[in-house]
This record gives C-alpha cells, sequence and structure tokens, in this order.
C-alpha cells in the first residue's frame, strides 16, 4: 500500500474515534461543557492535560531544537516540565477547592472586583489566541507535509474536526478525546524512537540509550560532541548561552507553564482535593514519558544527520547518493542545499549556508518542462546562498546545508528505514498533539467569553441553558478566528509565542499564588501588580522583538524570552507594596482564602 | 476556635512540606542544570556529563518523583488532620 493511502487510513480513522468520543460524552449543562461535570478520574485528567499540554511544537519542533542546538534548548526541556511541580505544590489543589470554572473566576472573586475579572479575560484571551493559532499553522502543515494538501485545505479540515468536537462536547468531550490523542501521539512518537535507539546502541529505552555505547564502544554524547566539534559547531553537552539567560528563560517558561488558563482548568473537572494532587502527578508522568525521549531522538537525529551527509571518510555526500528522504525534503523546503566548493557533495558544517532571516533558502521554482527540469535535476536551486567563507583553523569546509529543526521528528521513520505504517502513524500523532492542544485552548476562549464576560459581567440574568448556547457560539467564533490566524499567521510567530508565556508569567501566576498563599492581598494590589507586570513584559519583549532593539541593550543580560520571569518579580513587589498602603480584603474574602487552603468545607459564612 | 487552631497548624505543615520540596525541586533544575552545569560537567557518570544528564532527563525524573511524593505525603497528612473529603 502506498504511503499516501496508509496516511488517509491513519488519520481518517484517528478523526473517526475523536467524533464518536465527543459524540458520545458530549455536554448537556454548562457545568458539562465547562469542567466536565467535575466527574472526571486522575488518571484519565493526567493523560487528557498531557495531550492538552503537548502541542504540535513539543511533538514536532522541539526534538529538532535540541538537537539543532544541545544544551542551549535544556531551557525548554526543564521549563516545560518543571512547571508542573509549581501547578501540583501551588496552584492545583487549591484552585479545586475554590470550585468555580474558569481562571478569571478566581481572579475575579479572590480580588471581589470585575475590573480584576476583565483583566484576566483580557490576558486569557490574548494568550489562548496566539497559542491556538500555532495550533492550526501546526495541522496544516502536516497535512501539506504528509498529504501533499494545501496548507489552508489542512487547517480548514482541522477546524472542522475540532469545531464539531468542542462544539458539541464541551470539555467532556475534550476530555476523554484528549485521552485517545494522548495515547496515539505517544505510541507515534516513542515506536520510531525505540527502533532508532534500539539499532543505534542496542539498548530498548530511548531513556537509557543516550547514556549508552555505540557499535565503536564510544558513548553517544562523546561521540556526537567530537563530531560537531571538528565540524565548527559548540560542544552538544555545554551551552553557549549565559548562566544568567538560560536561568530567566527557565524561570519565564516554568512559571509561564503553571499560569496558562487551559492548563489550570484541567483541574477543575476532578471531584475531590486530593484528585487534583493525584492527577497532577499523573500528568508530569505521562508528560515525562514523551519528555524524556525527546533528548535521545535529537542526539541520535544529529548524529545520523551527520554521519549521512558528510559520510564516513568525513568529505561529503554526493548528491546521487544521498538517501531518498533527502529529495522528499528538499521538495518540501525544509533542507535546502547549495555546492558552496563546487565538488558536487553535500557537505555539512557550522555557520551558514544561506542568508538573510534566519538563514532560511530562498527557493526559485523551476519551470516544467524538460530542459528545466534536466538542468536542474541536481537539487533544487536557492536565491540567497551565502558567500561561503569558513575559518579553516575551527572547521574542514564551508556548510552547504540549511535543516529545518522539524526533519528531525518528521523524515526519523526513513532515516532509520522503517517500514511506512510507522511514517503514517507519525503523521497522525503530529494531528492529535495539534488537536489536542487546539480543542483546549479553544474551550477556555469559549468559557472566557461565556462565563466571565457574559455571565458574570454583563448579563448575569441568563438561564444555564442560554449560557450554554453563547459558549457554543463563542467556540465556534474561536474555530474562524483562529483558522483565520492560521492562514494568515502574523509574520512573528515564535516571538508571539514567547509572549504568551511571558504574559502568562508575569500576570496569572503571581495574582492566583498571592490569592493563595497570602491573605493580606487586595486589590488594588493584585491589579496594579498585573497590570504591572503584563505592562512591562509587554514593553520589552515589543522594544527588542519589533522596535529592532539590539542585543547588548538587554537589562542584565537577559533576553526578551527570559524577561517574563522579570516580570513576575516587578508585579510581586509592586502588589506587595501597594497592598500595604491600602486597606485588607474585606472579612469574607480572608474567610474565603482561609477555606480553599482546607481539603474538606468548613462550613464558612462565604458559600 | 479549636477548628480554626487544627486549620492553622495544617496549614503550617502544608508550607513546611512546600518549601521542602520546593527547594529540591530549585537544585535539580536551576541549582545542578543552569548555575553548577560547568563544575558538574566535570564529571561523567555511565555515558552522561552529570551537568547536562540533570538539565536533560534528571529533573524531569526529579519532578516526577517529587509530584508523585507530595501528593501522597499530602493526602496522608489530610488523613492525620481530618480534614479530608
Amino acid at each position: 500500500m502506498s504511503l499516501e493511502f496508509l496516511t488517509y487510513i491513519f488519520i481518517v480513522t484517528s478523526f473517526a474515534m475523536y467524533i464518536a468520543i465527543a459524540f458520545w460524552s458530549r455536554a448537556a449543562t454548562t457545568h458539562d461543557f465547562y469542567v466536565a461535570g467535575g466527574g472526571v478520574t486522575p488518571l484519565a485528567n493526567g493523560m487528557a492535560t498531557a495531550a492538552d499540554w503537548m502541542s504540535a511544537a513539543s511533538f514536532i519542533s522541539l526534538a529538532g531544537v535540541i538537537s539543532l542546538s544541545g544544551y542551549d534548548a535544556s531551557g525548554y526541556v526543564m521549563g516545560w516540565t518543571g512547571g508542573y511541580v509549581l501547578l501540583a505544590l501551588l496552584l492545583a489543589p487549591y484552585l479545586r477547592k475554590f470550585g468555580k470554572f474558569t481562571v478569571p473566576d478566581f481572579v475575579g472573586d479572590r480580588y471581589y472586583s470585575n475590573v480584576a475579572r476583565v483583566v484576566a479575560v483580557i490576558c486569557v484571551l490574548f494568550i489562548s489566541f496566539t497559542y491556538i493559532s500555532g495550533q492550526m499553522r501546526g495541522t496544516g502543515i502536516v497535512f501539506s507535509r504528509f498529504l501533499q494538501v494545501e496548507i489552508d485545505t489542512g487547517i480548514m479540515i482541522g477546524m472542522g474536526v475540532v469545531f464539531f468536537y468542542a462544539v458539541l462536547g464541551g470539555m467532556k468531550g475534550i476530555t476523554y478525546t484528549q485521552v485517545a490523542q494522548y495515547c496515539v501521539m505517544i505510541f507515534a512518537f516513542n515506536v520510531p524512537a525505540l527502533f532508532l535507539t534500539f539499532t543505534m546502541t542496542g539498548h530498548l529505552l530511548p531513556q537509557t540509550g543516550l547514556g549508552a555505547t555505540l557499535d565503536s564502544g564510544v558513548y553517544v554524547l562523546d561521540h556526537l560532541d567530537g563530531l560537531v566539534e571538528e565540524l565548527g559547531f559548540a560542544s552538544f553537552t555545554e551551552g553557549s548561552k549565559s548562566s544568567v539567560d538560560m536561568f530567566f528563560i527557565t524561570a519565564a517558561l516554568m512559571f509561564g507553564t503553571a499560569g496558562l488558563p487551559h492548563v489550570i482548568v484541567r483541574f477543575f473537572t476532578v471531584p475531590r482535593v486530593r484528585d487534583a494532587r493525584i492527577s497532577a502527578a499523573w500528568a508530569i508522568a505521562f508528560i515525562a514519558v514523551l519528555y524524556t525521549s525527546i533528548p535521545a531522538v535529537a542526539a541520535f537525529g544529529r548524529i545520523n544527520l551527520i554521519e549521512t551527509v558528510n559520510g564516513v571518510d568525513g568529505k561529503g555526500t554526493f548528491y546521487e547518493d544521498m538517501p531518498n528522504w533527502f529529495q522528499k525534503w528538499e521538495n518540501a523546503g525544509l533542507v535546502a542545499w547549495y555546492d558552496h566548493n563546487g565538488d558536487g557533495r553535500l557537505q555539512y558544517a557550522a555557520g551558514g549556508a544561506f542568508t538573510g532571516k534566519d538563514e532560511r533558502p530562498d527557493f526559485w521554482d523551476v519551470p516544467d518542462d524538460p530542459v528545466s527540469r534536466s538542468i536542474y535535476s541536481n537539487t533544487r536551486p536557492v536565491m540567497n546562498p551565502s558567500d561561503g567563507t569558513f575559518d579553516a583553523q575551527q572547521q574542514p569546509f564551508a556548510n552547504e546545508l540549511f535543516v529545518d529543526p522539524d526533519i528531525m521528528v518528521l523524515a526519523n521513520p526513513e532515516v532509520a528505514g522503517l517500514p511506512n505504517w510507522v511514517v503514517a502513524l507519525v503523521a497522525a500523532g503530529a494531528m492529535a498533539a495539534a488537536l489536542s492542544t487546539a480543542a483546549g485552548l479553544l474551550l477556555v476562549i469559549a468559557t472566557a467569553v461565556s462565563h466571565d464576560l457574559i455571565k458574570k459581567t454583563l448579563r448575569p440574568q441568563i438561564t444555564d441553558l442560554q449560557e450554554l448556547t453563547v459558549a457554543r457560539v463563542a467556540a465556534m467564533l474561536g474555530v474562524l478566528l483562529a483558522g483565520y490566524l492560521g492562514m494568515n499567521p502574523p509574520g512573528y510567530v515564535a516571538a508571539v509565542v514567547a509572549m504568551a508565556f511571558g504574559l502568562a508569567c508575569a500576570s496569572f501566576f503571581p495574582a492566583i499564588i498571592m490569592g493563595i498563599f497570602y491573605q493580606r492581598m487586595n486589590k488594588y494590589g493584585a491589579i496594579s501588580g498585573m497590570l504591572i507586570g503584563l505592562g512591562s513584559t509587554l514593553a520589552y519583549i515589543v522594544y527588542f522583538k519589533f522596535m529592532g532593539g539590539s542585543a547588548d541593550q538587554w537589562l542584565f543580560g537577559i533576553s526578551p524570552e527570559g524577561f517574563g520571569a522579570m516580570g513576575m518579580l516587578l508585579n510581586f513587589l509592586v502588589a506587595y507594596i501597594v497592598a500595604h498602603l491600602t486597606p485588607p480584603p474585606p472579612l469574607a474574602i480572608q474567610r474565603m482564602v482561609q477555606d480553599i487552603r482546607v481539603p474538606r468545607n468548613q462550613g464558612s459564612a462565604y458559600y | 476556635m479549636q477548628q480554626q487552631d487544627l486549620a492553622q497548624r495544617y496549614w503550617h505543615r502544608n508550607l513546611q512540606i512546600i518549601i521542602l520540596y520546593l527547594s529540591i525541586w530549585f537544585l535539580v533544575s536551576f541549582g545542578a542544570g543552569i548555575l553548577f552545569v560547568d563544575q558538574l560537567n566535570q564529571y561523567q557518570l555511565f555515558g552522561y556529563k552529570i551537568g547536562y544528564w540533570f538539565a536533560n532527563q534528571g529533573s524531569i525524573l526529579s519532578f516526577c518523583l517529587l509530584t508523585i511524593a507530595y501528593s501522597w505525603r499530602m493526602n496522608r497528612l489530610d488523613n492525620e488532620f481530618d480534614v479530608h473529603e
């Protein structure tokens, strides 16, 4: 059976499964729609949280980023997992005890202020839309790469599926589809990873294979360090970023993770406080299954890439001798080659083979006639080659290759010589990763509008059934807007994602933490803290990402990606000072704080 | 009054546990993975430089153990103070 046919079968089957699950568990009340009726078991919630959290970026891109930048990318690994410790210890149990539907609910009630609630709604919408447009784009890219359809068509198919099961099923529907999606994606990632590990080291698990020896008896990481240093790259296992910057980036990702509304809201769906703690532990365990496998895939992928391209003699490989996958992914624009030294061989080393932004290749479309095709049979022509100079002290030749990080996961099965069904499985897994995150975000958007904005602020008199309709309409509009953003992505997707984390870190995290752990915190402190955190982080990112601020102007050497952590500190500081200059919160609120700290209901006056 | 006193003591115990666990959390990630990574990379265990291992695998493993231990510890504390649901 052809690869394309197999891919269709895998994707259509998995989509049919998601829709069937959503239909079987569709929502009948707002309680179902917002928090799945509050009856999800900790195990199922842990799995759903893991699927919710691990997006197209985790599944497709992270391994490649680590592969190409080594230790410097560790901040992502630690940041995107360490946030769950904060969630489990500092947030999940207390928010579960608080027992409402959304994050703005908590902010609005705890700070007895609709201003605080609306500030929270704005943050939620901004963070979620930023994120969901990336997921929609991810779905489109997976479609285009595996099935050769237009990205926009792929986005529309993805929109259709998410629309159906998120609008119909609400939180209840997406919880159980996410459980299925977790299984699909973890299987799809680990099958090629296990094969790759086994063929290279003889170990079964990628987690231990990374520390194993190759056939030559040399440790994987030592071998890799040797390879990359010979080619002029920095050592794989040691970084080139400053410790301060690394510290702040990791912190911003960690605290940002703990402050992301679509993750927090998952802990409202379990029945009891103890279940919230247990499901946080399940969630990090399920996430770790993928995240501990990623560094191994990254290291093996890099070794394979270097040895395939530069050949056993280290002199390069003729284009005709490259394996089939190279041309396939060259056609998809994920790899590119320019023969700087004109020897007809590909060579891979440090430095950019192309010029311009991110040194990405600017392809020239070959006219589709026999003559042109025969002239350009040797690779896709590229219009922006660099000048090909290199330091002969550092490396043996100039770099002639562009490699998109995504290739490490997408081409993995082919590089390892695995059968077609594994490739099709990876496609279905990538799709599951993108869709599960998109659905979770969509629900947060719908809830923020129907519950926090309409029900709690603008029209408190609407009935439960009306609110449910509003939520469904909001979800529909959300899908359309997200699809539009996915089709017309702002030209700075990476910068915008950094912003989502920075803002979650600088706004929500401190507001929620102080709401639980600092009884004296009042609405003046919380609101001014959120505004300062939000404002300073936004200003810093906009200045350095969009207004051309240069790296030597960074405050204490902190890059814009890491500034959210600084914004968080400012938030805490300002909130503390302002709270002490203004009256303490009302007694009822103080009692409520005491109440959420203890699992069992105390029968306090607040409820 | 007595019930409030109990809640106070429960909360203090909880805070002590949180501080202990978060210290470990900080040490394995920010400590071993970033601040002291160069010193730890001098030593190698199996095929890993120790600092690198903490940054890429050890920290995640510790996070898992920490959350499992915390949930077990707190669920027991709830029973001890009779505040469980």
